[in-house]
């Protein structure tokens, strides 16, 4: 059952209580008064009682030694995460169980196979971030309730034992104290009085600053941790090419789908000849990027949009886009991210005899969708009968693509003419043209289409605004806490003495020059500093 | 009366921070399970020409399992299982199973070349505009989403199958 | 405009040089009139610094209307206004405990950080798209702050060591300050090399092949003691002792760990040098000079812990977070950059909870004060120039 000391001066303490939460008498032997001050002496509740397995975790997370050594462990951990590239910054087409060991030798390999190419990801990575979080719960509930106590129950009239112990103490006599009381107030003291007995504090909230930056901290992580509910965080990339329409990944509902427009993507240069940069310019060899920007257009299908289905498509918007000018719709941003110039679009070719160099009508290739066959007319056509839109000759040398992006186009074509009804092959490549060597005839290269393509994140995060309130209660906290100290000035009629003493828990120097200005407009006795206070 | 109080409230604070935690440890090694389409979710209908111009929708598909598989002419571990896919899909579409094989974002052409050179009889929806395979969350191909005869997704994978693998994925979604 | 900014920057240098030498005659022992005489030299000591930061931050402005862009976009420009928030950190914590010890230390220390800045390419240079921000300006300016007043309690700190660690006996302790303070002796080693071979124009020229097996030309404006990790030297100068390991990354890396390896050594030459002299410990001597109450300095010390870490946290993670959401997409993507403002965080909320809780006062404190500040330079340089990153442009 609860145990209660009860104080000489009658107040009862819970059980484990070092000082008198009213007088401060020291209820146990052995109490330094000081450095129980931290806490008012009050009874840690987790050191209390050691029963159930749940009251051991429970006080093992509620020491401040732990949170400083997880404090301390996560610091390391993510140290060693900068050692190294993470692997979300290596090249994106490398394998990292290579790549790791070809880069930084041995060590690399060492550090892919600890799995610290992955370190913050790392389910022990969470893990500690998680107790980090219990800790400062724990250790908040553990030393806030019972100080909040301690300071609610104080009494004006301390002990004389706790009045003797304070770092800052005087005796005198012969001393006004509505004095007192007035100059204290001067300094802006809220001062209480009970038998002749004075009791002046200030900035009792900044005790409160430590919870109230853990609470924030609390919300932040909580914040952090629910990015990974499903449904509270969209993370995706959108190409599009200009002029043309794409759909937005991850904006699908029953209200219909979003698609997106890139008007135009821009791309411009620092002018080199520009005189304030001028020096700083012609010191690097390539030019200095000046605006990435994608001037776009939203559009939104109808309510029920089947995907793949042919869009129905309604304008919601136009905008612009630029690196730290995100465009907002809904809850969804969009962000300049990336960008690809000229990317191969149209290639024409033209059919050629080749022995009189005469031509017989042109082809316009569209590189992402060619057709089987091109009717040039009179007889004459021309088939594809093979398409690598990033030619690569493969381990067994045939011709084969990398992907299906048209940067290294490739065809093999059957070219048709009254002349030769069979048809005659050739490969056409960028800079290749091969057949046979009895062809009469060949596909001559005749102009390039390009475009430019856009890279824009996609971004939905529904917890950002729990992340924003946790750090806003963060700072305040904080500010409240290091900012602003909590100072304490009691003075106690004995015996025809009057005992000063006064108390605060940190800026030591600012309470100084209080009791100097008090004892300077008074007859107080200066306090005197015990010497041995801050060793 | 306080000490049970106190165990009570200790217990489910513990409690809830030990699953708050775990869930996320969960999710994090999992990323794509949160976010895309994955087991138990319903598989979000489409509509796609397929290589001969037909429309094939998904829905048309309820009440039978639906092998639906992303893929690209230009990928090897693709490549290596179509035979299997064929061969089983031989087998297995007499029993109610029907395979879909996307393909993600390539040309006529090409996909009719592989095609042929596979004898690859069931549809291959083109997904030219990558409209289904972004809805899908596709990242690495090829990726197999196994979906049941009430539309729901059983298992969602992106490793190059064996063929055993297809038998038992087959028998898995046989209504 | 340019021209009168940096005249404005060299004034600030000097005066903040002779700021340095005032506060060092306050404290210099005469006795009988003591009193008089630190009041006096120390009112200058702290008027000069004032006037010195006035010229700095004339410097400030006038190549901030130059380049049209808050100039701390590249690593002189924010090195520099990180010297200036520290004199600025000073002032304040000056204003509150009255010190002139504290200035003997800090005021060179800026200088020394100024000097360091002056060795970056100190064109003005415009801003890339990631920069184009009102964010820039916020988030550096509050970050250095931070970090400024950070610094103090580091200098505090150094001073409370050189002061308490006992001087009579050889110990792990005085090694460790003997450490410190040649650290800070090869910055200066570094900048007297770096000036010495400019001006005497030296270059030697290496070709090796880059990442993308491309021969590049890599030009050492010291003599080679660390060459390329390939390549060969196209001239016959001195020649490169060793091959920097290849697992350093960039075309740069070999000159970076040259340039190291040189300031180490002419530091080694100025702290033989200093100990040849002085004939004992440097921080003996400087023991002998400092007469400041430990209590005071452990106070000081921890006070501008308290008033730089709200700001540095403000600055460094909130704004910054507020930024990358805005340029990046994410607010936190663990670039080795926001890594270490995080360790650096968490570094102190560490101390603030050893100090608090635990009664880590003194000494221990103290150490734990000039750690903090490795942690802030290493943030401050060596992620920019050793780690690769998004932050690697600055």
């Amino acid at each position: 059952m609860m145990q209660t000391i009860t104080c000489e001066c009658g107040h009862s303490n819970p059980y484990g209580t070092s000082l008198c939460q009213a007088c401060g008498k020291p209820l146990k032997q052995d109490v330094e008064i000081l450095s129980s001050m931290r806490y008012e002496g009050s009874a840690r509740r987790s050191q209390t009682y050691k029963q159930t397995l749940v009251d051991k975790i429970w006080n093992f997370f509620s020491s401040v030694k732990v949170g400083v050594w997880l404090i301390v462990i996560i610091l390391v951990a993510a140290a060693i995460g900068t050692i190294f590239p993470q692997e979300t910054f290596i090249p994106p087409n490398v394998d990292p169980a290579t790549h790791y060991e070809s880069e930084y030798g041995t060590l690399g390999l060492i550090y892919y196979l600890l799995g610290f190419h992955n370190l913050y990801g790392s389910w022990w990575f969470i893990l500690l971030l998680g107790m980090l979080g219990l800790s400062i719960i724990i250790a908040s509930l553990d030393r806030g309730i019972p100080l909040y106590k301690a300071l609610k129950t104080q009494r004006v009239t301390r002990h004389d034992q706790f009045m003797k112990n304070q770092r800052l103490f005087s005796k005198s006599s012969d001393v006004e104290l509505d004095e007192i009381k007035y100059t204290l107030e001067s300094l802006r003291y809220k001062v209480r009085e009970e038998n002749g007995n004075l009791f002046a504090e200030k900035g009792r909230f900044s005790r409160w600053g430590a919870y109230v930056n853990h609470v924030g901290l609390i919300i932040f992580l909580t914040g952090a941790m629910l990015r990974f509910f499903p449904g509270m965080y969209v993370d995706d990339i959108l190409w599009v090419r200009e002029g043309e329409k794409a759909s937005i990944p991850g904006t699908s509902s029953e209200e219909g789908q979003y698609y997106l427009e890139n008007n135009d993507f821009i791309l411009e240069m620092y002018d080199k000849e520009e005189k304030k940069f001028n020096s700083a310019l012609s010191s690097v060899d390539g030019e200095v990027a000046k605006n990435y920007q994608s001037n776009v257009t939203l559009y939104k299908t109808k309510e029920n949009h089947t995907i793949g289905a042919e869009p129905e498509l309604e304008k919601v918007k136009s905008g612009e886009i630029r690196v730290n000018e995100p465009f907002k719709f809904d809850s969804f941003a969009l962000y300049q991210t990336d960008f690809k110039l000229n990317e191969f679009y149209k290639m024409s070719f033209e059919l050629e005899e080749k022995a009189t160099g005469n031509k017989f009508g042109k082809l316009t290739v569209d590189l992402h969708d060619p057709k089987k066959e091109y009717d040039l007319g009179d007889g004459y056509k021309v088939k594809i009968e093979e398409y690598f839109p990033n030619f690569v000759l493969n381990d067994q040398n045939q011709p084969s693509t990398v992907n299906n992006l048209p940067d290294n186009p490739a065809f093999v074509f059957s070219m048709y003419s009254p002349k030769t009804p069979e048809g005659e092959k050739a490969f056409v490549g960028i800079q290749k043209n091969i057949d046979s060597g009895e062809n009469q005839f060949k596909m001559t290269f005749a102009g390039i289409e390009t475009k430019d393509l856009t890279a824009l994140t996609v971004r939905k995060d529904h917890t950002l605004w729990i992340i924003a309130l946790g750090g806003i209660i963060f700072m305040i906290g904080v500010t409240q806490g290091l900012y602003w100290n909590y100072r304490r000035i009691w003075i106690k009629q004995n015996a025809g003495e009057v005992w000063a003493a006064a108390h605060t828990n940190k800026n030591w120097y600012g309470l100084k020059k209080d009791v100097e200005f008090l004892s300077d407009k008074t007859n107080l006795t200066p306090l005197e500093e015990k010497e041995t206070a801050s060793k | 009366m306080l000490k049970k109080n106190r165990f009570w409230f200790r217990s489910a604070l513990l409690a809830i921070l030990v699953v708050a935690v775990g869930y996320t440890i969960y999710n994090s090694m999992n990323e794509e399970s949160g976010t895309y389409i994955s087991k138990g979710d319903t598989a979000p209908n489409f509509v796609l020409t397929d290589l001969n111009g037909k429309q094939v929708e998904l829905e048309d598909y309820r009440g039978k399992g639906v092998f639906l598989n992303f893929w690209g002419t230009w990928c090897k571990p693709c490549e290596r299982e179509m035979p299997y896919m064929q061969r089983q899909y031989e087998k297995y579409k007499d029993q109610g199973v029907e395979i879909l094989a996307v393909n993600v974002s390539e040309t006529n052409v090409s996909v009719k070349n592989f095609v042929d050179r596979y004898r690859m009889s069931f549809p291959v929806p083109m997904d030219k505009q990558r409209e289904v395979t972004k809805a899908y969350g596709i990242g690495p191909i090829p990726t197999t989403i196994l979906i049941d005869k009430n539309g729901k997704v059983v298992e969602r994978t992106s490793e190059s199958l064996s063929e055993k693998k297809i038998i038992s994925f087959m028998e898995k979604i046989k209504p | 405009m340019a021209e009168i900014s940096s005249t404005l920057l060299y004034s600030a240098f000097i005066i903040y040089l002779f700021s340095t030498l005032f506060f060092a005659m306050s404290i210099s022992d005469k006795k009988g009139k003591d009193a008089v005489h630190t009041k006096k030299w120390g009112k200058i000591g702290f008027i000069s610094s004032c006037v010195g930061f006035a010229a700095q931050l004339g410097y400030f402005i006038t190549r901030w209307m130059a380049s049209g862009h808050a100039p701390v976009s590249n690593l002189f420009e924010f090195t520099t206004f990180f010297g200036m928030m520290m004199v600025l950190a000073f002032i304040i914590l000056y204003i509150i405990y009255r010190t002139n010890g504290l200035g003997v230390f800090a005021m060179p220390i800026a200088v020394l950080v100024i000097a360091y800045a002056s060795m970056f390419p100190r064109d003005i240079s415009p801003l890339i798209p990631a920069l184009q921000s009102d964010w820039l300006k916020i988030h550096v300016t509050t970050a250095a702050l931070g970090e400024g007043i950070l610094a103090i309690s580091f200098v505090s700190g150094l001073i409370y060591l050189i002061r308490t660690v006992d001087q009579t006996v050889s110990s792990k302790k005085t090694l460790w300050l003997e450490i410190i303070l040649y650290s800070l002796i090869a910055v200066v080693g570094f900048i007297f090399v770096s000036i010495g071979f400019k001006g005497v124009g030296y270059e030697t020229t290496f070709e090796m092949m880059d990442d993308n097996n491309q021969a590049v030309k890599v030009v050492y404006d010291m003599p080679a003691i660390a060459g390329p990790s390939n390549g060969e030297q196209l001239d016959d100068s001195f020649g490169p002792l060793f091959r920097t390991p290849s697992w350093m990354n960039g075309v740069d890396a070999s000159i970076k760990l040259n340039t190291f390896i040189w300031s180490l050594l002419a530091g080694a030459a100025l702290y033989g040098l200093l100990r040849l002299i002085l004939r004992k410990r440097i921080a003996a001597a400087l023991q002998t000079k400092v007469k400041m109450k430990p209590d005071l300095l452990d106070e000081i010390s921890y006070r501008a812990v308290a008033i730089g870490f709200p700001i540095f946290t403000l600055g460094a993670l909130i704004f910054a977070m507020i930024w990358a959401q805005q340029a990046w997409s994410r607010f936190w993507g663990w670039d080795p950059k926001e890594v270490w403002a995080l360790i650096t965080f968490l570094f102190y909320a560490a101390f603030l909870h050893l100090r608090l809780s635990r009664g880590w006062h003194g000494e221990k404190s103290a150490w734990l004060c000039v750690l903090g500040f490795w942690i802030i330079t290493f943030n401050l340089i060596a992620v920019n120039l050793v780690l690769v990153g998004l932050h690697s442009y600055a």
